[in-house]
């Protein structure tokens, strides 16, 4: 008979490790999934994970991709360690794009110096803005910010469709949906030659370093620590928690909204109806399996990002459909979530005890 | 008739579009009272909407499909049950991680079937009812899974408030500690609670599929567990009201399909806005007051429960 036991103390090695466990378990699953469709194993894992990274080209998507997945789970991870649950990074990401594009599209062919900036502060300005309303309706209406910051997303993404449906649709642009291209003033520069990606990765790389700082050296990243891992003792000692829910939705609004200008200021170049292949929502993910923690969520934007490479590198190379990408990102947080029960339970059995890994593994069979 | 002709249709599609929010919702209502928040209602509502589909277009059998639909969403409602209830994972993060990967699953699933057109269901006509002037055109002349999700609200609504099984469930979700105390079987009942919302989302995603559209599209329920979620909420954890919320829904719907149609003048991105912004405004007029809240939901709502540790 197995036993959960709390251990008397969380598990560190277990914190690090389960992601590790979580990645591998997701990776024997793939093999499993990849045997059943009758697909060489070996090979499939050599496309998936190990092809896209071959070239210099494919690295630099490789950074390109982790871009806007590690700005938007830098702001999603303050929130969840203050119990502030916006999960509508999407569309912040999208009004983001939206308002900073528009300072583009305003400004046209202008070659002023302070374009990017302007953009740049459009945009964080823009997601910031967006998820103000559901720190607003919850600190005020008690509402959800869960369902309020969701509904928004679909909201956000049909205004981006009217918009380049509409009055920013390019006059030239026969009838694509999409706006004129934005200037050169406008792009963020290549980091990289032969590569697409640009300085919006630098620039993430400083933020993720800014939001270490942040929880590690201010009483405010202080008081948003102290309010998600005891809530009653933030009370306690006086820490707004209202104060709390603006600071997690206007950051993590903030983060978003400069990932959709990395989006539409980088490989994009111009608006169109779609920005995104989902990456507000697979940022959630990056910030559970990075431990919420800056230095983790690098890393796991860069495994996201991986997938993301892998799937359409499966699309073209073995005439899979890309979605496997969504089903291996549920799969690896499930995992995740599973594994992590053993940062703070233990198995005790009176048979030989089971390690965490064969525990992790046999959620497959569920 | 001149009542009813422009009437009919617009209760007709109301109620179609409201149906698949009743299923969902009314499952999520039983959940919820037993205390597990599973915000994996998309997930599993996508997931059925391609079992239902890929099994109808096979056998041609639309019982057979919404019986595929309702597997799996139980399917990945155990999975959910497995995490939560027994690994005792946070409930919000795993509600997600099912959405997420449910979505992930039925693109991948159904890749192949995008764009297939099916027949659909046939409406019943209910003898001699549907012969009534005016009434009968309005309301007796639905498919059986409008008919059924009444008989579903029904059904709920006596389990919820009539029966002892109801009673002990209710007890489970306002304090577990105590119903495992007194003896009820707490995890038996939440896991039962949770496959029994795993159904009704399956069910709800195939009728999007099977009844509504009917073919499968990627990502074709466009937020509508969501708003099954939000709609549980706004009718305060009692099925008739959630019942009313989601025909009020379908209402809304419908109504910016018709303003689409007449024009206005309005673009139909912003039109199509207004179930959504609809779901927001709802969400503040009923948490406005914290009473409400407080005196509805199941008090344990969301917390892990497991009798060992």
């Amino acid at each position: 008979m197995l036993k959960l036991e709390r251990r008397p103390a969380p598990s560190k090695v277990m914190t690090i490790a389960s992601p590790l466990i979580a990645a591998l378990a997701m990776l024997l699953t793939g093999i499993v999934i990849f045997t059943l469709l009758g697909k060489d194993p070996q090979q499939a894992f050599y496309v998936f994970f190990i092809k896209p990274l071959q070239t210099m080209y494919g690295f630099g998507e490789l950074l390109l991709k982790a871009t806007p997945l590690l700005l938007c789970a830098l702001g999603l991870a303050l929130g969840f360690r203050s119990n502030v649950w916006n999960i509508g990074a999407e569309g912040q990401l999208t009004i983001g794009a939206i308002t900073g594009g528009g300072v583009a599209l305003w400004l046209g062919d202008s070659t002023t110096a302070w374009g990017l900036p302007l953009m740049l502060a459009a945009g964080a300005l823009g997601g910031m803005t967006w998820a103000a309303i559901p720190a607003y309706l919850r600190n005020r209406f008690n509402t959800s910010e869960i369902l309020v910051s969701l509904m928004l997303v679909y909201i956000a993404q049909l205004l981006l469709s009217y918009l380049v449906h509409g009055p920013w649709r390019d006059p030239q642009g026969y009838n694509f949906p999409q706006s004129k291209a934005f200037g050169d003033a406008f792009l963020i520069p290549l980091l990289m030659d032969g590569t697409r990606t640009n300085w919006g990765f630098i620039l993430a790389l400083i933020l993720a370093l800014a939001s270490w700082s942040f929880s590690r050296w201010t009483y405010a990243g202080y008081r948003m620590q102290v309010a998600g891992h005891a809530p009653a003792a933030a009370a306690y000692a006086g820490y707004s928690n209202k104060g709390n829910v603006w600071m997690a939705l206007m950051i993590s609004g903030a983060m978003a909204g400069l990932a959709g200008i990395c989006e539409v200021a980088g490989p994009i170049g111009q608006l169109q109806a779609e920005i995104s292949p989902g990456y507000g929502f697979a940022a959630i993910i990056v910030a559970w399996i990075g431990r919420l923690h800056p230095l983790g969520i690098v890393l796991g934007s860069l495994l996201m990002s991986l997938l993301y490479l892998g799937g359409e590198s499966a699309q073209m190379q073995m005439a899979l459909p890309s979605a496997i990408t969504g089903l291996f990102q549920g799969l690896l947080l499930f995992y995740l979530l599973a594994a992590d029960l053993f940062i703070q339970f233990r198995i005790k059995s009176i048979k030989p005890a089971r390690t965490p890994e064969a525990r992790s593994v046999a959620t497959e069979a569920a | 008739m001149s009542l009813s002709s422009p009437i009919l249709p617009i209760v007709a599609s109301t109620v179609a579009a409201a149906t698949p929010l009743i299923y969902a919702a009314l499952g999520e209502t039983v959940v919820e009272k037993a205390g597990v928040l599973n915000l994996g209602i998309e997930g599993m509502m996508l997931v059925g909407a391609v079992a239902g589909f890929a099994v109808d277009l096979a056998s041609g059998s639309a019982t057979l499909g919404f019986i595929a639909a309702a597997v799996a969403g139980i399917a990945l409602s155990l999975i959910f049950g497995f995490l939560t209830l027994n690994l005792q994972t946070n409930q919000v993060a795993t509600g997600l991680a099912l959405t997420l990967f449910g979505i992930g699953l039925s693109a991948f699933a159904g890749h192949d079937l995008a764009g297939t057109p099916i027949r659909g269901l046939k409406g019943i006509k209910i003898p001699f009812l549907s012969d009534i002037p005016v009434i009968g055109d309005l309301l007796f002349h639905y498919d059986i899974m409008v008919y059924l999700s009444i008989v579903l609200f029904l059904a709920v609504n006596w389990f919820l408030t009539k029966s002892h099984a109801g009673l002990k469930m209710r007890a489970i979700g306002e304090s577990p500690t105590v119903a495992h105390t007194i003896g009820h079987p707490v995890i038996r009942t939440r896991y039962l609670a949770v496959m029994f919302g795993g159904a009704t989302a399956g069910i709800a995603g195939a009728y999007l599929s099977m009844v509504q559209t009917p073919m499968w599209m990627e990502g074709m329920t466009a937020g509508k567990g969501w708003i099954a979620l939000a709609l549980v909420v706004f009718g305060t954890w009692k099925p008739l009201r959630v019942v009313c919320g989601a025909y009020l829904f379908g209402g809304v719907t419908v109504l910016q399909l018709y303003a689409q149609g007449f024009g206005f003048g309005i673009p139909s991105e912003l039109l199509s806005m207004l179930p959504y912004a609809a779901t927001i405004v709802v969400l503040v007029i009923i948490c406005r007051d914290p009473k409400t809240i407080l005196l509805n939901k199941p008090v344990s709502l969301g917390v892990s429960f497991h009798p060992d540790v």
